[in-house]
């Protein structure tokens, strides 16, 4: 049971990736290009899930415990630090090149178009030099 | 080239509301944050339950994009904007980046502005401004062709 509902969150999310059309490049970069041709669809993806997930955190948290698990896993770290800045800044200069994050290029991966293949194995061993860098 | 793209307000509420009603549902029921960077990242790394949740959000994940690709076209004409050298450069940046800032635009940006994390409020700010200084440098300083 707890699969199931865990498959189909992972369902809405992917449906809400593609139906957005946040899993086209072109968009995810027009609306990062504020002095060009400036598409501001992701600014109004992000405000609808924010409307959506804020209340509902808000109640779900509330609660003793989740339904299928011990506890609620949260993120313990409260501080801003060097190495969550950098991260970020490496994260976004990526995603400007390309104009991909993780969901949509694995949304994206869907068209059976090379690049997209090459873009998730190199986020692949970004994440696995991650691993073995910060986490020995 | 730049492809100019419309803007979909209709499509983007509906994708967003979807979007914030996965990451309500796997709070609910498993008390996890909504990160695919996180999830990813813990699918290729971690085993046993750790993993296989991993694995059945991300294979409803394709599910879900399947269908809604097939009803709705969206994927029609989709392709990549970058080279392959510069694609490269940017898994890399973004693997690498998401872990070190623990998470991305649905971890920190959806999951964490929800909650009111500091870390990730700043995150958000800091890589809608890195995304935003890259494409300007791509597109206007270094000019087409990257």
């Amino acid at each position: 049971m707890s699969r199931l509902i865990v498959l189909l969150a992972g369902a809405l999310f992917g449906a809400g990736i593609t139906i957005s059309g946040m899993a086209n490049p072109a968009k995810v970069q027009n609306f990062l290009d504020i002095s060009g041709n400036w598409d501001p669809s992701l600014a109004l993806v992000m405000g609808a899930a924010l409307m959506i997930a804020t209340p509902g955190f808000f109640f779900v948290l509330k609660r003793q415990r989740p339904r299928f698990a011990e506890v609620f896993a949260l993120p313990t770290k409260k501080d801003v630090d060097a190495k969550l800045v950098l991260g970020a800044v490496m994260f976004g200069a990526g995603w400007g090149l390309s104009g991909l994050c993780p969901a949509p290029a694995l949304v994206a991966l869907l068209t059976g178009a090379m690049p997209f293949l090459v873009f998730l194995l190199a986020m692949f061993g970004g994440m696995l030099v991650h691993r073995f860098v910060f986490e020995r | 080239m730049v492809e100019s793209t419309m803007f979909t307000p209709w499509e983007a509420i509906a994708g967003g509301c979807l979007i914030g009603s996965a990451a309500v549902l796997l709070m609910w029921s498993m008390g996890r944050i909504a990160g695919i960077s996180g999830i990813v990242a813990g699918a290729l790394t971690e085993s046993g339950g750790e993993r296989s949740w991993r694995l059945s959000f991300l294979a409803g994940l394709f599910f879900g994009a399947i269908v809604a690709a097939y009803f709705s076209g969206a994927l029609v004409g989709v392709q990549s904007v970058a080279s392959m050298p510069v694609l490269v450069a940017a898994g890399l940046l973004v693997g690498l980046g998401t872990r070190m800032g623990g998470g991305c635009t649905s971890g920190h940006g959806v999951c964490g502005i929800s909650r009111f994390s500091l870390r990730s409020v700043v995150a958000t700010m800091v890589f809608m401004a890195s995304g935003g200084v890259t494409v300007f440098v791509i597109r206007h300083l270094l000019g087409e062709g990257v």
